[in-house]
């Protein structure tokens, strides 16, 4: 435990850079904290009255990846590409509909009742309104202390005196354990939610967007606090948000969903410095920029087009075509796979480039057969 | 509830200070509305007259404090007087401490069947609201059969199956007053349970039982006591009705439906007989009306 650290380290934030970099070799080499294989999150849409339909809207779908201790993983994406549900999914808030979650070396997919909850020690979630996350109707000790009577830690003094720890570990007055969340900031009442997360000390926290509903100027400070709390507890996160540069800065790997599927997942640096996937591309050109010498450190701007498609009714081949700058004939007619193309960056897309291209298109149906004219792909 | 306290285990001198910083929000958001202040007013009196009546009534045995009613037939249908405030009725007894010896028995009507009729019905709400799927369906569709009945109906009905008394008059409100109770609390657990801070409970590894108690119901209870404290009124004006129709509390129960159905043989003459229990009953509905008001206001919730 580390316990007794009045003055919050705020030495952390700044040395961001070496730290990950430092964790990524570590790291890397061991075994997984999280493993997801083909995790699939498929809800069933009944029209009308007659539940007779068999549609479904396909939120997560086949989505594969690794968390490795300490590092933090983060998800991005448009609202309604699955990013929350595949977060909560993973923190088997949700049942899973299809594929494996292994968390620790051990298959806890299907785990129920006691078993589950007793998971819920290991893996905590930090919502994205913390307006709501809180119990209007129970004090902030009370909210903290929770998880640790759930849990039956320590003795009733041991857990007051936790709830004071904690509250001094998020930076709020030990005062506020007799509070109201509705007498709380935004900002103070994530920090609350947070103190709540930690006080079992979990493994794995899952983090839904965890600054989305707080002012600017407070996101910075969450931010930084939770990258005190990784280095300090060695938590591992998955961070789960829709605003790349606020990822930017905090994860190490980074995965780029669109309709419940993975269009790229690379490392941090790898993912800004040479994004492979058309959409990766246009988010990036989407992000705001304040002068001009930070508009040439990103890609050749590409204008972002169109809606999300309707998730119930995802576009045939791949599911990006619609939208993107760089379609080709063939996009809605093949569906590309999710191939590694460069160590630890994985691409979906049949524009893949270099030698893994012939092993994308090797990979197609026979039906279908490409020819490059004049840079394009025709069947 | 357990939790909206200050905990014994926080500092104990400020626990005082804090209880009393609740106790002052909660007197000021009370008195933003007088219509609430005059009702708990109303209420406080009978609950005053009802504990004290042996002390305040003139003649405490006419209403059959200590035995069965009195009778004196040389005093009957006298009108009021300095004497008897409210008169006398056909056997000579002082209606005005019968009157207040009546506030005991309504308010006990009130209590009891509302503290059945929640004790009830808020389970069922719960559960079928929590669980939802094929129980919470069964649940709320047996509520929706004993709502199909209009009450009164109902209550007729079981208080001539049993024997017609006090007791079972009780028991028939309660029998038709529970659906109600079911139904809010059905509906507002359905939106209390989308909260994420019921996710973030069972996110935490706590019971499906602790999620309830801890996080759903506190936050379902501002409504259910608004809809009890204006449903007070109503239980005993529907006791007072039974009581009326010979069904309820029998004579010479000193009970106000009871007396205002003996009384209405002697109007218009002996008007007193029936009017100053109809003034008791108007009156603590009334009460019950305005502080139910104000606690909505108060708790800015919706009843029905």
């Amino acid at each position: 435990m580390s316990a007794d650290s009045p003055e919050p380290p705020d030495a952390g934030s700044s040395s961001t850079e070496s730290r990950t970099a430092i964790h990524r070799a570590e790291d890397r080499a061991g075994d997984p904290l999280v493993s997801v294989r083909d995790l699939k999150k498929h809800y069933p849409v009944s029209d009308g009255l007659l539940n007779r339909s068999k549609s479904y809207v396909k939120a997560v779908d086949g989505v594969s990846f690794d968390i490795f201790p300490g590092e933090t993983f983060a998800v991005v994406g448009e609202s309604g590409c699955g990013k929350t549900t595949l977060g909560k999914t993973v923190a088997r808030l949700y049942g899973a509909t299809d594929g494996t979650l292994t968390f620790d070396g051990r298959d806890v997919t299907e785990l129920e009742g006691k078993q589950l909850r007793r998971l819920r020690r290991d893996v905590q979630v930090v919502y994205q309104d913390p307006s709501s996350s809180l119990n209007p109707r129970r004090r902030i000790g009370n909210i903290i202390r929770e998880p640790l009577d759930v849990h039956d830690v320590g003795t009733k003094a041991q857990r007051r005196d936790r709830v004071a720890e904690l509250l001094r570990m998020v930076d709020l007055p030990v005062e506020f354990r007799h509070r109201y969340p509705n007498a709380l900031s935004g900002g103070q009442k994530q920090r609350v939610a947070i103190a709540r997360a930690i006080a079992v000390e979990p493994k794995f926290v899952v983090l839904d967007e965890p600054t989305s509903a707080l002012d600017v100027s407070v996101q910075a400070k969450v931010i930084s606090l939770l990258d005190d709390l990784q280095d300090e507890l060695g938590l591992t996160y998955l961070l789960i948000s829709h605003d790349l540069s606020l990822v930017k800065n905090v994860a190490d790997r980074i995965g780029v969903m669109y309709l419940g599927n993975f269009m790229e997942v690379a490392d941090s640096r790898a993912l800004f410095r040479n994004p492979l996937n058309p959409y990766t591309e246009q988010l990036l050109s989407a992000i705001p920029v304040i002068e001009s010498h930070e508009q040439s450190l990103k890609p050749t701007a590409v204008e972002v087009q169109g809606e999300t498609p309707d998730p119930q009714n995802p576009p045939s081949g791949c599911p990006f075509n619609p939208r993107c700058h760089r379609r080709f004939d063939a996009c809605d007619a093949v569906e590309p796979e999710l191939v590694e193309v460069e160590p630890g960056h994985l691409t979906r897309c049949l524009h893949t480039p270099g030698e893994k291209r012939e092993e994308v298109r090797k990979a197609l149906p026979d039906g279908v057969s490409f020819e490059e004219r004049d840079g394009t792909l025709t069947d | 509830m357990s939790d909206t306290e200050p905990t014994v285990d926080d500092s104990t001198d400020s626990a005082l200070a804090r209880r009393i910083d609740d106790l002052n929000r909660i007197v000021y958001r009370f008195r933003q509305n007088p219509m609430s202040v005059v009702g708990l007013a109303i209420i406080l009196s009978f609950v005053l007259i009802a504990v004290f009546a042996p002390w305040i009534a003139p003649y405490p045995s006419d209403a059959g404090h200590g035995g069965e009613p009195a009778v004196h037939f040389d005093q009957k249908f006298e009108s009021p007087s300095a004497d008897h405030l409210f008169g006398t009725d056909q056997a000579g007894r002082d209606i005005f401490s019968r009157v207040l010896f009546g506030t005991r028995l309504s308010l006990k009507i009130g209590v009891v069947v509302l503290a059945a009729a929640v004790s009830i019905g808020v389970p069922v709400g719960l559960v079928a609201g929590y669980v939802g799927g094929g129980v919470g369906m069964t649940l709320m569709r047996i509520t929706d059969v004993f709502l199909s009945v209009p009450p009164l109906v109902l209550a007729l009905s079981v208080s001539v199956a049993l024997d017609s008394s006090l007791t079972n008059a009780m028991l028939a409100i309660a029998a038709v007053w529970w659906p109600w109770y079911a139904r809010l609390t059905f509906g507002e657990v359905l939106s209390v349970k989308k909260e994420t801070y019921v996710e973030a409970s069972r996110g935490i590894g706590a019971t499906s039982f602790r999620t309830i108690f801890r996080d759903i119901l506190p936050n379902v209870l501002a409504p259910i006591t608004v809809k009890m404290s204006l449903d007070m009124g109503y239980a005993i004006l529907v006791a007072a009705a039974l009581g009326f129709l010979g069904l309820g509390a029998q004579p010479p129960t000193p009970e106000w439906g009871t007396m205002v159905s003996q009384g209405r043989d002697y109007l218009p003459g002996q008007w007193w007989y029936s009017t100053f229990p109809g003034l008791a009953i108007f009156l603590i509905v009334l009460g019950f009306n305005f502080l139910g008001d104000g606690l909505r206001d108060m708790f800015d919730v919706e009843v029905q």
